[in-house]
């Protein structure tokens, strides 16, 4: 299987794999130039579900952009709405109440495992196996319950304000929380047992779809596919923001490039989730969760801002240019996933269709956020 | 530090920026015509910043340093910046349409925790953008190029495969522009 | 001699109604195993537990029109259905039940099930290759080079068998292992000779089983997850009706062998009370296996499949064959 394969580029015929397919988790098109089943070329082409959401940023004020964040990755919302207002107050210096920052962090990490654990269920499912993608739904529905009691949504979530959060939580939201750290405990260990020592998922996965360092670097791969790659690269440590220094957690590296390293690496780091949450209740100051003084209309004085945070799939980033108005000059959205799928056209050159398709599930696509 | 190797590799690449890092100067370009909020009485100036680099404060902005360069001189700036074990964050466009200028913007940051965040910039004339294409150094490029291209029409020149990306494959239009209709 | 076709007429009425029932709930049986395996409660909106599922089905598949799209093999591809469920209704014809419930018993009935089993992968690979798809045609030549991979070792091992049976009269293998479970094929002691590698024979000849009715982790053929639907991409109503009739047909017929050849068919493990009942019961634990290794297990790719076939199942086998044929000799 991993002896080097001749292909023979004149006697291809071309695979459309989209934008309707069962693994391209969307609306996603890949034109494989096949030879048998090996891949002789491959050209992505992503957009079916572009929206502009940078030129929405240009016609309204920097708080009506805010639910805007939650519809890029459907799936782990928090972090989006998170990089967001913290690139904001950043540029217009508003102070957050550390009571505030805590819950967002534990509201990220909530929403991250939740991110994760869609991943792992349609990840397996791409293998072929489709029960844990049940188990991994049960558990996300917990995180779901949770968060639809602090703010009012399940997917799409607006919680986040400048300079502060929604609402306060409540006790419900700690006891469930701590009920749900123990749950997820015991459901990761099965995990293990049930897929990850699984034999045919690590025939399927170990030596599958190498991607090096250079080639990282080279995309912008970052996230877990670099994280994956022995790249030790986690903005919550490279660049500490928000209050995440004040957490003991580690950053799951795995230096075997392949896809089996990114699968350890996502499940490693639930468990870190699962960690900063339990430091995250543990910790939580008492206090307002929103300054004294309300900002109300924000205009950031002219300038160039970036900013970055760690979502689920890798560093989201965010650039806003201001000219001072209220409205921003431009925004622009530097989202994981498009960088960490651009990589598979080179990448997936010379694999079996079925280590391809794995690949791309390794990936961890959430194609919104990657045609914003 | 990785800060002072590439500022003083920057530097022994483009000599002529060295004054401009001791003053940065950021001169009044031209007056405009008052802006809608010319109410209150202020008069809005375009500052148009003049091109050389930057050392930023990073708790504000975000970036330690930000380059803006001639056309001519990205590809070498560029290169020395993946010598130096950086990757290519985005690449993005702004429409500065009262100085009739499109700019393109680099982000640059690197896997270790030896912070350090590049920003470089340059500016082509609206009527005609036309910028060299970095897909030689950075694969990733390509796709940030394509949608570039896709927003702004900045033509990135010897880019493989310049076809809309994010827009419809026929589109003809940059939605990004300042004065872009819908 | 008007007798006989009338009874082999009867039987095969008789065998199509047990397939088709059997198919039904085998999807609802699949159903609700998956969803006892994933901690839901399956299908309940029809009937008691959702046990008129089945039939609401069946009028759904029925009622739907036939696409057939432009340009492919229109003969091919009407047959192809057909013939993915004909033989395995034949095939229902020489299974021995019982000791009385048999349809019509032959002499060569193994030969039989084998000649009009190997058919089905000619049902795939036509439906793949008129379908006019790609997704198709990579489906149905994996199905194809997936049968051949797994027909040998199974042959193999069934030789095996029939050696020790002397016979290929099912009712007669049968027959041989009678007497509790000491005496079935599967434990290393039959016939006062040892051979140790008998349980492998018979993990072997249960993972071909699995291999050759295209169920997971073997599906590579439909693998919906890389090629949409694999062979029957293309087909609407019952002509994808009758694929996956023929599918749990086929299951049915694995476990009827699989309990024939190894697991004593209708003899009792205790020496009593052997009948129908102990048949039945053998091939739905089968059955359940199939559906519980199929909800617990990724797939396969195609190479470490062949891999498996041609690098461990076929030498085993084989060895296994010439020792069998040793021991034979000897004693």
């Amino acid at each position: 299987m991993t002896e080097p394969i001749v292909l023979q580029p004149d006697e291809t015929f071309v695979l459309n794999v989209g934008p309707q397919h069962p693994a391209t988790h969307g609306v996603l098109r890949v034109k494989m130039t096949m030879d048998g089943e090996y891949i002789y070329n491959a050209e992505t082409v992503i957009g079916y579900i572009h929206r502009m959401h940078e030129k929405m940023a240009e016609n309204r004020t920097y708080s009506q952009y805010l639910p805007n964040l939650s519809r890029l990755d459907y799936l782990s919302a928090m972090a989006y709405s998170h990089g967001y207002v913290l690139a904001v107050e950043k540029a217009a210096a508003i102070e957050v109440p550390e009571r505030a920052e805590y819950i967002r962090a534990i509201t990220v990490e909530l929403n991250r495992i939740s991110s994760h654990l869609v991943w792992f269920g349609a990840f397996v499912l791409d293998l072929g196996g489709f029960s844990p993608l049940m188990y991994a739904f049960d558990d996300r529905e917990q995180i779901l319950d949770l968060l639809e009691g602090i703010t009012g949504s399940r997917l799409t979530y607006c919680y986040f304000r400048f300079g502060g959060i929604y609402n306060d939580i409540d006790e419900d939201f700690i006891q469930g929380t701590r009920q749900f750290i123990k749950r997820m405990r015991k459901a990761l260990k099965m995990y293990r047992k049930l897929v990850t020592t699984n034999i045919i998922l690590i025939k399927r996965l170990k030596g599958i779809a190498p991607v090096s360092v250079d080639m990282c670097q080279r995309y912008g791969a970052t996230g877990p596919v670099a994280r994956g790659s022995g790249i030790n690269y986690d903005v919550r440590k490279n660049e500490p923001y928000s209050v995440y220094s004040d957490f003991d957690f580690d950053v799951p590296v795995f230096t075997e490039c392949d896809a089996y390293a990114r699968y350890n690496v996502r499940m490693e780091e639930m468990e870190q989730s699962l960690r900063i949450i339990e430091q995250g209740l543990d910790k939580l100051p008492d206090g307002p969760v929103n300054p004294e003084k309300k900002p109300k209309a924000i205009k950031l004085p002219p300038g160039d801002y970036y900013s970055t945070v760690e979502a689920g799939r890798g560093s989201f980033g965010i650039r806003i240019v201001s000219d001072g108005d209220k409205n921003p000059y431009r925004l622009k959205l530097r989202t994981p996933t498009f960088s960490n799928m651009h990589l598979f056209d080179e990448a997936c050159r010379g694999m079996l269709i079925a280590d391809a398709l794995a690949f791309m599930g390794s990936l961890d696509l959430v194609i919104p956020e990657m045609d914003r | 530090m990785i800060i002072e190797t590439v500022t003083s590799q920057l530097l022994e690449l483009f000599p002529e920026y060295a004054q401009a890092t001791e003053h940065v100067v950021e001169i009044v370009a031209l007056e405009e015509q008052p802006s809608p909020e010319a109410k209150k009485g202020k008069k809005e100036q375009l500052v148009t910043r003049q091109n050389g680099l930057k050392n930023c404060s990073y708790d504000a902005c975000g970036y330690h340093l930000d380059l803006q360069l001639s056309t001519g001189q990205l590809l070498a700036a560029t290169a020395l910046l993946f010598k130096n074990g950086f990757f290519l964050e985005t690449i993005t466009g702004v429409d500065w349409i009262k100085e009739k200028q499109l700019e393109a913007v680099y982000d640059f940051s690197r896997y270790d925790f030896d912070l350090c965040r590049v920003v470089v910039r340059t500016r082509v004339p609206r009527e005609n953008p036309a910028i060299p294409t970095i897909t030689g150094i950075y694969s990733g490029a390509s796709w940030h190029e394509r949608e570039t291209h896709d927003f702004f029409g900045i033509k990135f020149q010897g880019h493989p495969h310049l076809i809309p990306l994010l827009l419809p494959e026929d589109a003809d239009f940059h939605p990004l522009l300042k004065d872009f209709k819908a | 001699m008007t007798l006989t076709f009338l009874n082999i007429f009867i039987a095969v009425v008789i065998a199509i109604a047990f397939v088709a029932a059997n198919a039904a709930y085998l999807v609802w049986c699949e159903r609700k195993g998956a969803g006892f395996i994933q901690r839901r409660p399956g299908p309940t909106e029809n009937g008691l537990w959702g046990l008129l599922q089945p039939p609401v089905d069946g009028i759904k598949l029925m009622t739907k029109q036939l696409m057939i799209p432009g340009g492919v093999d229109k003969i091919v591809f009407i047959i192809a259905p057909v013939l993915a469920m004909f033989p395995t209704i034949i095939s229902f014809v020489t299974i021995p039940f019982s000791d009385q419930i048999v349809a019509h018993n032959m002499n060569i009935g193994l030969l039989m099930i084998f000649v009009f089993g190997s058919m089905s992968a000619m049902a795939l690979l036509m439906a793949g290759w008129s379908s006019r798809n790609k997704f198709a045609m990579i489906s149905s030549v994996r199905a194809v080079s997936q049968a051949v991979a797994y027909e040998i070792p199974m042959l193999v091992t069934t030789i095996t068998v029939v050696m020790i049976a002397g016979s290929m009269d099912l009712m007669e293998i049968v027959h041989k292992q009678g007497g509790g479970f000491w005496h079935w094929n599967i434990w290393p002691l039959q016939n006062g000779l040892f051979n140790v590698l008998m349980p492998f024979s018979f993990l072997i000849f249960f993972i071909c089983s699995l291999a050759e009715t295209n169920r997971a982790p073997f599906d590579l053929g439909e693998a919906e997850s890389e090629l949409v639907a694999g062979y029957h991409t293309e087909y609407s109503s019952m002509g994808f009706g009758l694929f996956f009739m023929g599918e749990y047909a086929n299951i049915v017929i694995g476990a009827c062998l699989t309990t024939i050849l190894f697991l004593g068919g209708w003899d009792c493990p205790f020496g009593l009370f052997p009948g129908v009942w102990w048949f039945l019961l053998k091939i739905y634990f089968l059955i359940f296996t199939f559906i519980w290794i199929r909800w617990t297990f990724p797939r396969t790719t195609i190479y470490s499949l062949l891999n498996l076939s041609w690098k461990v199942l076929i030498p085993i086998s084989l060895f296994n064959l010439l020792l069998t044929a040793g021991l034979l000799k000897v004693f």
